[in-house]
């Protein structure tokens, strides 16, 4: 007796929870609320850091939490809180209508009630059985970084993994509602390496959604090699000399480019701002006809990959341009309601206390025909960039990425490791640029921070020229 | 539960699990905020958060962490728990220990909060102030990004031997970014931050005129010259570079391999003899200040700089330790306790005889490039490898005028950059990030794209 009057006074995990969702949901509606939407996570984190030899940090941590957004013509009001009992979530609802000054109830929306339930859990609640123990990653972490010390020039020597495991519930006045177990896992390698007053650094991550065996898979040596690899090609580089010319990136996280300048822009978000310069481009050319760009959340262990958004729709493969033509933008609720570009299950955000927004989650340039080498002989005097560090995109569309990694072409040859490159432009001058794509497709996980929080994406593309761009250097 | 209900309740399910040691810190805070689009709500958002870290030491004396935001008397268990699997796995390389300054009596300032005002009066607020942004120019065609909150928070940190030590706050911010557009121009966007400890304490009115200001100020613009130039670093844009190669000054960056410099590195001289830079987390002008840090040691002002030489790291226990020091009240709560600077402040000392006094923003007639705001600090400071390249908002001041630069970013290295300082102005200038005067440092490379 006494369980099941805790079970239908507040939120259980695991549980049905149909009744008393509804019971909030029609709460919110009474008050006159257009749109009531009830999102629940419960959280089991996990992050272990190796260093040199040791284990230095193991830090679980748990959270739970609702995020309760109610909207009012096209106003929303959005309130966060850890208290899950029914008194909780109404207090939040209350205090969602309070902010968005409802007072008429009269003209009344009409809530027949929750669909049936949704629950892509069901073959997922094995995995906080199956992940990697602490102890497992401890062990692997540490063999990690103990094949990196490869020479006396690698200083430092590091290797961390964290593992989210994030149970929701999205419940909203539509109907919706369903329930979902999304897994992902991460590991890095770091190193910095030096030698008298050259210093270099080097680092690699690797991500996957929804496998929870995949890191006992990871080829940590392989990683290791690459890391190690590519600090001491860096170690004695000097620096660039600063101008103009061609590019050519390198696939898997030379995606960062595209993600960052265009990808961004492609959000609903950015419409309601007035801050794209692609809001009234649709069906209009915007990028080389080489270029075609997809946004999808459906590849099979992808960072980004869902089997549901934060809003409960299933996420849709959009291609965003098709051959150099934009053809759609990256939509949630709020974008569909303010601009009216229809959803395409993109609407993210980091926990309970972010109300979703239009975020990418695979993000890619599609293949093209050509080689590797056919893009570097294309150029006589330009730049390879075989690894991108992280960049921003600035309030009018200007971006700024680092090189991490990058090599001389000289006479269609890579030639000396250069050091210090960032990579200057806009999206609507650099997007006609792009004028080759390479045969050699590769995604790479990433974590990205917007107006909904840090969400975990890939970004991808092939090898691409880039005809002309602003290196900046010394 | 209170912050002396939770410490009773976890010393009780402490005592039933038979840790005999452990702490915590804690934050409880209630937020509330509003965004507005030409005069529109946009969204308003309140939320109310609770976090707990907390740490055990087993009997071997390793410790382990977890966090949580459930503070139920079953939550506490659940952590305590998992915190006490978690230390099988603690750091036998660098054993984690109370603070020796945990108990020690700290500064007791008058409390700086304020009561919330609300979310309508939020909204009312912001609504006014966008319309005055709007009419402030023509060219001035929305303010896309903006925003005004208030949070009212309290932080704790106690542990079992005794140590408990509190304090509540409130913080408001205000920040406006314009867009301007002109026919046949590229859109210009700047914008103003200004914190308060509650909205009225807000300069409003200042916020509006410095980001209409600035917005204005960029519309007319040219790309610049690739080439080595004299800087002037805006007291904003000389704090970020000093915050983004802070590992400089970093006992737990020195221990890790990641920061210039190394153990012996005290006294080293870096720069002028007429530069001093201090952190001073205690600062009145500091809104964001906290008595203590998250090991409960007080915080204090510390020399990092005095006379152009490296004087103090800033340290947590560990580290102290090591370094057979005392705690400086910089420490962050972790597995691994993190270790960063809290305000920094940056002025001209003593021994200021070698600076060229002429070169001041506001009076010099020379060529020099004057950087108002750094941008994309994450992705162009390699702070292990002491090089930067950052883009930046700023001026080509040349033949008596000045116009805005239209993209272009500045690169070097930061032991370069101090050691090329070449005048430090006297008029410090109170940011949101800490305070300085400008400062002048001489060539460094510009990409432009002229």
């Amino acid at each position: 007796m006494l369980s099941s009057q805790i079970k239908s006074n507040e939120i259980v995990f695991g549980s049905c929870n149909k009744d008393l969702l509804e019971e909030i949901i029609f709460y919110g509606i009474g008050l006159g609320a257009d749109f009531v939407e009830i999102f629940i996570e419960n959280t089991d984190n996990s992050s272990v850091l190796a260093e040199e030899d040791f284990i230095t940090s193991v830090s679980p941590s748990f959270g739970r939490g609702a995020g309760i957004r109610i909207f009012k013509e096209k106003k929303d009001g959005f309130v966060s809180t850890n208290d899950l009992t029914k008194q909780g979530l109404m207090r939040s609802v209350s205090q969602a209508i309070e902010m968005l000054d409802i007072t008429d109830n009269k003209k009344r929306e009409v809530f027949n009630g929750l669909n049936e339930h949704r629950d892509y859990s069901l073959s997922k609640k094995k995995w906080i059985n199956e992940v990697p123990s602490i102890h497992e990653i401890s062990e692997k972490l540490l063999v990690s970084t103990k094949s990196l010390k490869k020479n006396n020039k690698i200083i430092t020597r590091k290797g961390s993994y964290s593992r989210n495991l994030q149970e929701v519930i999205i419940a909203s006045s539509d109907g919706t509602y369903v329930s979902d177990i999304r897994l992902h896992q991460t590991v890095g390698l770091n190193v910095i390496a030096s030698d008298a007053q050259y210093r270099s650094s080097g680092s690699r991550r690797f991500g996957s959604s929804g496998m929870p065996n995949e890191f006992r898979l990871w080829d940590h040596d392989k990683a290791a090699n690459d890391v190690f690899e590519s600090s001491m090609n860096m170690l004695y580089a000097d620096y660039v000399d600063a101008g103009q010319m061609p590019v050519v990136l390198a696939n898997k996280f030379g995606g960062v480019i595209f993600h960052e300048a265009c990808g961004h822009l492609l959000e609903t978000t950015q419409i309601e701002r007035g801050t794209t310069p692609f809001e009234n481009k649709l069906n209009e050319k915007i990028a080389h006809e080489s270029v075609t760009a997809v946004d999808e959340g459906i590849s099979e262990g992808s960072f980004g990959s869902l089997s549901v958004d934060d809003e409960g729709m299933e996420p849709e493969k959009s291609v965003l341009i098709k051959n150099g033509i934009l053809k759609k933008f990256i939509s949630d609720r709020a974008g569909e309601l303010r601009t009216g570009h229809k959803r395409t299950g993109s609407g993210r955000r980091q926990n309970y206390s972010f109300a979703a927004a239009s975020r990418m989650r695979n993000t890619f340039i599609a293949k093209g025909e050509h080689t590797k080498e056919d893009l570097i002989n294309s150029i006589s005097d330009g730049l390879y960039c075989k690894s991108m560090g992280g960049g921003s995109v600035g309030a009018t569309g200007q971006f700024n990425f680092a090189v991490e990694e990058g090599y001389l072409i000289k006479n269609g040859k890579l030639t000396s490791p250069v050091k210090g490159a960032t990579l200057i432009g806009e999206a609507k001058e650099v997007m006609p640029k792009i004028s080759m794509c390479g045969n050699d497709l590769e995604l790479a996980p990433g974590f990205c921070g917007s107006i909904s929080g840090s969400v975990n994406v890939t970004v991808g593309q092939p090898h691409i020229k880039v005809d002309s761009i602003t290196v900046g250097g010394r | 539960m209170n912050p002396r209900e939770i410490t009773a309740q976890i010393s009780k399910a402490a005592d039933f699990l038979n840790l005999k040691k452990w702490d915590y810190g804690a934050s409880f805070s209630n937020d509330y905020s509003v965004q507005v689009d030409k005069g529109e709500a946009k969204q308003l958002k309140a939320s109310q958060k609770q976090i707990l870290t907390l740490r055990v030491w087993n009997e071997s004396n390793l410790v382990g962490i977890t966090t949580t935001s459930d503070i139920s008397e079953s939550g506490i268990k659940k952590a305590l728990n998992q915190a006490n699997i978690a230390s099988d796995f603690g750091n036998k390389n660098e054993k984690t220990e109370f603070s020796p300054l945990a108990k020690h009596p700290i500064e007791v300032k008058e409390a700086k909060k304020r009561n919330p005002v609300g979310i309508k009066r939020l909204l009312t607020i912001l609504r006014e102030a966008e319309v005055k942004l709007l009419e402030s120019h023509e060219s001035i065609k929305s303010v896309p990004y903006n925003g005004l909150s208030e949070s009212f928070y309290e932080r704790v940190y106690a542990n079992s031997d005794g140590a408990f030590r509190s304090y509540i706050k409130s913080q408001a911010a205000l920040y406006l970014y314009a867009r301007a557009e002109e026919k046949n121009k590229k859109p210009r966007s700047s914008g103003s931050v200004k914190l308060g400890y509650g909205v009225e304490d807000i300069d409003i009115e200042s916020c509006i005129k410095d980001a209409s200001n600035k917005t204005i100020s960029h519309l007319n613009y040219s790309s610049i010259k690739t080439d080595k130039y004299l800087i002037c670093f805006s007291p904003e844009s000389f704090l970020t570079i000093i915050n983004a190669f802070s590992s400089m000054f970093n006992a737990r960056s020195i221990l890790d391999g990641v920061s210039l410099s190394n153990k012996n590195s005290i006294g080293e001289k870096l720069s002028t003899e007429a530069l001093n830079i201090y952190d001073d987390g205690l600062h009145e002008k500091n809104i964001s200040s906290s008595p203590f840090d998250g090991e409960g040691t007080p915080t204090k002002r510390l020399c990092l700089i005095n006379k152009g030489r490296i004087e103090n790291f800033i340290h947590s226990e560990s580290t102290a330790r090591i370094f057979k020091t005392i705690p400086t009240g910089h420490a962050g709560l972790g597995s691994k306790v993190s270790v960063s600077p809290d305000w920094i402040v940056v002025e001209k000392s003593e021994e200021n005889t070698d600076l060229k006094i002429s070169l001041d923003h506001s009076t010099y007639e020379g060529e020099f490039v004057y950087i108002e705001e750094l941008n994309a600090i994450h992705a162009g400071v390699r702070a292990s490898q002491g090089s930067f390249s950052l883009p930046f908002d700023g001026w080509l001041y040349k033949n008596g005028k000045k116009i805005s630069i239209e993209s272009a970013t500045v690169a070097g290295d930061i032991k370069y950059l101090l050691k090329n300082i070449v005048n430090i102005e006297s008029r410090q200038v109170v940011t949101t990030n800490g305070i300085s005067p400008h400062i002048w440092v001489d060539k460094l490379s510009i990409t432009g794209d002229a």
